[in-house]
């Protein structure tokens, strides 16, 4: 049976090429729809200049560029400035209003999901829920390492969203926390800075066998005399989680977008660090039906020895995507046919 | 993510009568993978040669026209788009010789998810001309 599982891109992936000028956000549009993953992700804080101003005008020519690209919109990634003030956060009903704010926007653009950044607290979120169902939103709470889907601060909007009985607010994983190796990209960049091979092999290895990351953080730093850089990898660990991805079915009713972390594919089109090749099993089985929305992030990790090509990695992952929905409809578990 | 990007090495020069320069200015872009507004740009500074400059000098314009970091504080309407360029000016009587110096740019930004401020540096040999 066929997965209702949609491949999309987030226009974060092209950051490095649009920083520099390199890519408009019309050629990763182009791009994405090219190898068929027509669902568009946008950050309107890093793609539309003008923001928060958007006229009717600046929405129309977004929509036009989608269709000459037969490309659609997914998701809008919002932020919320806390922060505005120096030394006082928003107030609840500011808070409130900035949400309210990118409500509407999503609205205007079309859009039918919202990122949430995990930090947003689930009773602003609640407050927000009235608006999200007025404009037909789905707020996902960022599901981002090193939180996961069992975190208790995850647990309090799946609580609100049960007790409101609401479609509107849920969660949005990010594959970032499903690490089961740790990146080459991260070490190779370690040891540019200085960190010996010997010990950057200890870190994968503690890595690898999932020992919690502050007994390795201390081995480095006080027991090995770990320098700067070998320090610096070793505290990586604390945003380097693999939770279980067999939860994703648990939780699946509760999202509709993913964002497909990654930080480098290798060149015969496998993740060397995200389970992916137990992430989609997982979707398949449960018939979850979104969008895996690439978010490529390496560019940070490569920059530095080499130029960077966030149009073969994005390529690359949806060969990838390709591969394993089709294995995993190929053997699809026969309790979920 | 961008600390490399951050200074246009190509864009560095003096400022003011030629004859008699008041600073200096170079165009610059913010460190980070979206705009920020202003009021959460906590400090750019600005070092020559390994001589950190006064706060107080350095003023900030991404074409609305130059702010003091004390002005940034409240500048809650003005925005530093995802990598667009914006103008720092330093007042530095009598500018800066003309040949190659060290530049570097440190940002402090008040992200409002993160726990503690981001840092954004970059430094890089620039050539003022004669």
């Amino acid at each position: 049976m066929t997965s209702k599982i949609k491949r999309g891109v987030s226009l974060y992936s092209f950051q490095e090429e649009m920083f520099l000028g390199q890519m408009t956000v019309e050629d990763g549009i182009a791009f994405a729809a090219g190898i068929g993953a027509r669902g568009i992700e946008i950050l309107p804080e890093q793609n539309m200049p003008t923001f928060p101003h958007i006229d009717d005008a600046e929405i129309a020519r977004w929509h036009a560029m989608l269709d000459r690209h037969g490309a659609h919109f997914t998701c809008y990634d919002m932020f919320l400035d806390t922060k505005l003030r120096k030394g006082e956060l928003l107030s609840d009903d500011e808070q409130v209003a900035s949400i309210s704010r990118d409500l509407e926007l999503c609205h205007r653009l079309g859009i039918r999901n919202m990122r949430i950044l995990i930090f947003v607290r689930p009773d602003i979120l609640e407050r927000c829920v009235p608006t999200a169902e007025k404009y037909d939103i789905h707020m996902g709470v960022e599901v981002h390492a090193p939180w996961h889907l069992e975190h208790a601060w995850i647990l309090r909007t799946i609580e609100i969203a049960d007790r409101l009985g609401t479609r509107h607010l849920g969660i949005l994983p990010d594959m970032g926390i499903f690490m089961k190796h740790y990146p080459p990209e991260f070490r190779a960049r370690f040891e540019r800075q200085g960190a010996r091979p010997e010990i950057t092999q200890f870190i994968v290895d503690q890595h690898e066998q999932k020992i919690m990351c502050e007994y390795t953080i201390y081995d480095v730093a006080v027991k090995m005399g770990g320098n700067k850089a070998e320090i610096a990898m070793a505290e990586t660990l604390r945003h380097a989680p693999y939770a279980n991805p067999k939860r994703l079915a648990d939780y699946a009713p509760y999202f509709r977008h993913i964002q497909a972390k990654f930080y480098g594919m290798t060149a015969d089109c496998t993740d060397p660090t995200i389970a992916y090749d137990e992430v989609i099993p997982v979707l398949v089985d449960c018939g979850w039906e979104g969008t895996l929305s690439s978010e490529y992030e390496g560019n940070r990790w490569v920059q530095d020895v080499e130029p960077v090509d966030s149009r073969e990695q994005v390529r690359r992952q949806h060969v990838m995507f390709e591969r394993l929905i089709a294995n995993a409809e190929a053997h699809r578990a026969p309790a979920a046919a | 993510m961008f600390d490399r990007y951050l200074i246009d090495a190509a864009t560095v020069r003096n400022t003011g009568p030629a004859d008699a320069p008041t600073g200096f200015a170079f165009e610059a872009r913010l460190g980070y993978y979206r705009g920020l507004g202003l009021s959460m740009i906590e400090e750019l500074n600005v070092a020559i040669d390994g001589e950190p400059l006064p706060r107080a000098a350095v003023r900030f314009d991404e074409g609305a026209g130059p702010l003091t970091l004390d002005e940034m504080e409240t500048a809650y309407d003005r925005r530093w788009a995802f990598a667009a360029p914006a103008t720092i000016l330093v007042t530095h009587p009598g500018g800066y010789p003309a040949g190659d110096h060290t530049l570097s740019l440190q940002q402090k930004l008040r992200v409002s998810y993160m726990p503690f401020p981001s840092f954004n540096f970059d430094e890089k040999v620039v050539t003022i001309a004669a």
